[in-house]
């Protein structure tokens, strides 16, 4: 026990004091951040060239008004189009809209006339095409005189709304199902990346160690289990930390980076929502109900379960990397082939995952939820949807114990491939190493 | 005879190979003791079943008088001949990961490291990363984690592999050194001028059998052929009586074979009295080099 701790301690000390570690995981939330500011001021981006637009009304719907907007000026003109187009290169504008006269009130179709060197940048035409509609829509109530009060009670939004079939049950609100499946995603996704970056983490180790020949001097100090294990546990250790620290840093960047850049959340709510159709106290109580929502989920089932899941999920597929890792030297393409099959299940598992956010009580999501291979990913994606409490208990006691099967299965593997040189590690090998005595 | 080491019919297979095939003998203590067999030969198998790193399949392994268990290997130190270190740990941290996985506490490991480190001269190494070291640097490295835990036995495979003539006779002093304060040493080479130089018994293992143990010496007596060199002072052109057979012959020395029952005295005694002038006479004892193939070949069902 004293030993496996050493072991653990250094696996762990030596790889989280690596320079390579600590740049790795303080520059990947920086890089995560940066690339959504970067995006997000790619898509907040305007054209940065100024427009003059000439505006020939003649349908008389704007006005005499229509809004500068973005680098884009527009100047009514009572001159005829012919006059503007032949004076075009002198009077400085970039083109010349054209609404032309309504004739029918009734039609759903209007086309304004753009007249310029080029076609209309996408910004341009989409600006101009709201403006107008909106101008029209508003022309035309005020032209058939219909009431707008009316009008506006057409568009009716449709929610459904769980609620109980017994009475006292538990209530849970519209935003629950989709609160769910954030978490369920997040923690999903946590998982494969846990299982695939430490696991392979691990996979590395045993190889290194195997062809720089320690592992000869190690195990007859040690057992080769105690080897296994700790490094299995001491990378776990790294990931834990990794993943602790990312998961403060990134929310904390992120609440830094919009600060500094200014825009606030409601805002750009705002601009991706467009200006007209929600208005801010409606998202601001959306945010209070989601964050309602957030606190009604069942923590305290939750998190113990997804810990649970987590260790079981890692000790299961790290400990096959493991096996796969002693039984190759340092022969990179070799290990692709034989981790295929340890791949295959994770990769099969988010896909259900995906799938099993959107139907929680599904035959593939509650199998998958069950069956030890799937369940670390599958399990902790459907948790915020309350599964019953037999299929909980059913999946962890799977879990825990295919785990220590595979663990011990894997320390069988481990013990032989790790002092084997030469012999190339394949699936029939692995069965008979299994049964080698000790 | 007092053993430190006492193998009973040990037997390992792996399949269907039969790699360690009842195997026995004993290792005095405080000997230094030769583990030879060619490539192959189930010499590595042997070592790691002494080591604990595997379990012989049949037989007993007792060391000092006790069965082999579990808290055996803190009293062993090991080398193995494919030994290696992490490479991206300090040469100070990395011995004391070392000593404590051999059981010693953090202030007796402390205490052992500066001991040794002073005694080949590498105190200064301590915050140096073992890849900046080279292959020989590393090998002192390497046999300061063996005997670091002060262990009772210690089993050296191929110690003197890629080490200059300085470092190699550091290290030999070192062995001598270590079995006259009364540590057990089994050294496993392939160098059979090293084997006569250092062992005081040996153990010839082949096709995973005992095929030759003893005393050195005695070994080298049991294969000798009855063949003297004698030197002249000048160069002798005589022959020899019947009963003696010139084996070698060059101008001034001469390889007599004598036939059975033969006497090195009636040979000195005739050459004396041809009046050569001899100026030495020295029975030839076979190298274990010889006696190596010999007995190897022997197994073989080749004639040598």
């Amino acid at each position: 026990m004293d030993k496996l701790f050493l072991i653990i301690k250094r696996e762990y000390l030596s790889r989280v004091t690596r320079p390579s570690f600590i740049i790795a995981t303080l520059v990947t939330p920086l890089v995560f951040v940066l690339f959504f500011v970067i995006v997000g001021f790619i898509f907040s981006y305007e054209s940065d060239d100024t427009k003059k637009i000439a505006v020939l009304d003649e349908s008389g719907i704007l006005k005499g008004a229509l809004k500068d907007e973005k680098g884009i000026f527009f100047k009514f003109e009572q001159k005829s189009l012919d006059t503007l187009r032949k004076n075009f290169k002198a009077s400085g504008y970039d083109a010349v809209l054209v609404l032309p006269k309504i004739d029918n009130l009734f039609s759903k179709d209007y086309m304004v006339y753009y007249y310029s060197k080029g076609q209309p940048t996408l910004d341009v035409e989409v600006h101009i095409k709201d403006r107008v509609r909106d101008a029209l829509r508003d022309y035309k109530i005020d032209a058939l005189k219909l009431e707008r009060k009316q009008l506006e009670a057409l568009n009716t939004s449709v929610d459904v709304e769980p609620e109980p079939i017994e009475k006292g049950g538990q209530d849970a609100t519209r935003l629950t199902g989709a609160i769910g499946a954030g978490i369920g995603f997040i923690m999903g996704f946590i998982m494969y990346m846990a299982v695939f970056i430490y696991g392979t983490m691990v996979m590395r180790s045993v190889m290194e160690e195997k062809t720089n020949r320690i592992v000869e001097v190690m195990v007859s100090s040690v057992k080769p289990f105690q080897l296994m294990m700790g490094k299995i546990i001491g990378v776990g250790g790294v990931g834990l930390t990794q993943v602790l620290i990312w998961a403060i840093m990134i929310p904390l960047l992120m609440t830094i980076a919009q600060v500094a850049m200014g825009f606030d959340a409601e805002q750009q709510m705002k601009m991706s929502q467009g200006a007209s159709s929600v208005n801010p106290e409606d998202t601001q109580a959306m945010v209070m109900a989601a964050m309602a929502e957030i606190g009604n989920v069942n923590w305290a089932l939750i998190l113990p379960l997804f810990i649970i899941y987590f260790l079981g999920g890692y000790f299961l597929y790290s400990s096959l990397f493991a096996a796969v890792g002693s039984a190759i030297g340092d022969d990179m393409g070799e290990a692709q082939t034989l981790t295929i099959p340890i791949v295959i299940p994770v990769v099969l598992a988010i896909y259900i995952m995906i799938k099993a956010v959107e139907t929680p009580t599904s035959s593939l999501s509650v199998f998958s939820s069950i069956f030890p291979l799937f369940s670390p990913i599958v399990m902790p994606a459907i948790l915020a949807s309350k599964p019953p409490a037999w299929q909980i208990i059913t999946s962890v006691i799977l879990l825990i114990g295919t785990s220590i099967f595979f663990v011990w299965l894997s320390g069988r593997i481990y013990r032989v491939g790790i002092l084997l040189y030469g012999k190339k590690g394949t699936f029939r090998e692995f069965a008979k190493w299994i049964f080698y005595k000790e | 005879m007092d053993l430190i080491l006492d193998l009973q019919n040990v037997v390992k297979t792996y399949d269907k190979k039969i790699a360690v095939n009842n195997v026995s003998f004993g290792v005095p203590r405080a000997s230094i003791f030769g583990l030879l067999g060619p490539n192959g030969a189930g010499k590595t198998s042997l070592i790691r079943i002494i080591t604990t790193i595997t379990r012989a399949d049949g037989g007993k392994v007792f060391l000092d008088g006790q069965e082999l268990n579990s808290l055996h290997p803190e009293q062993i130190g090991y080398m193995p001949e494919e030994r290696g270190l992490y490479k991206k740990m300090k040469v100070g941290e990395h011995l004391t990961y070392l000593g404590r996985l051999k059981g010693l506490s953090r202030s007796d490991t402390k205490k052992a490291l500066t001991y040794w480190m002073e005694k080949f001269e590498v105190s200064d190494w301590w915050g140096k990363k073992i890849e900046e070291l080279s292959k020989g640097m590393q090998q002192k490295i390497q046999f300061i984690a063996t005997v670091l835990h002060n262990p009772k036995l210690i089993i050296l495979d191929e110690p003197f592999t890629g080490l200059d003539p300085i470092n190699t006779n550091l290290l030999k002093d070192e062995i001598a050194e270590l079995s006259d304060k009364g540590v057990s040493i089994i050294f496993s080479t392939h160098r059979m001028e090293q084997v006569e130089e250092i062992c005081d018994n040996i153990v010839l293992i082949d096709q995973g059998q005992n095929i030759l143990n003893g005393q050195v010496k005695a070994i080298r007596n049991s294969f000798k052929k009855n063949r003297f060199q004698i030197d002249f002072a000048e160069e002798w052109k005589g022959t020899l009586p019947p009963g003696f057979e010139v084996v070698d012959q060059k101008p001034a020395s001469l390889v007599v074979g004598l036939s059975e029952g033969g006497n090195s005295n009636a040979l000195l005694q005739y050459l004396l009295g041809q009046g050569a002038q001899i100026s030495a006479f020295n029975e030839i004892l076979p190298s274990l080099n010889e006696i190596f193939i010999q007995a190897v070949n022997k197994n073989h069902g080749l004639v040598s």
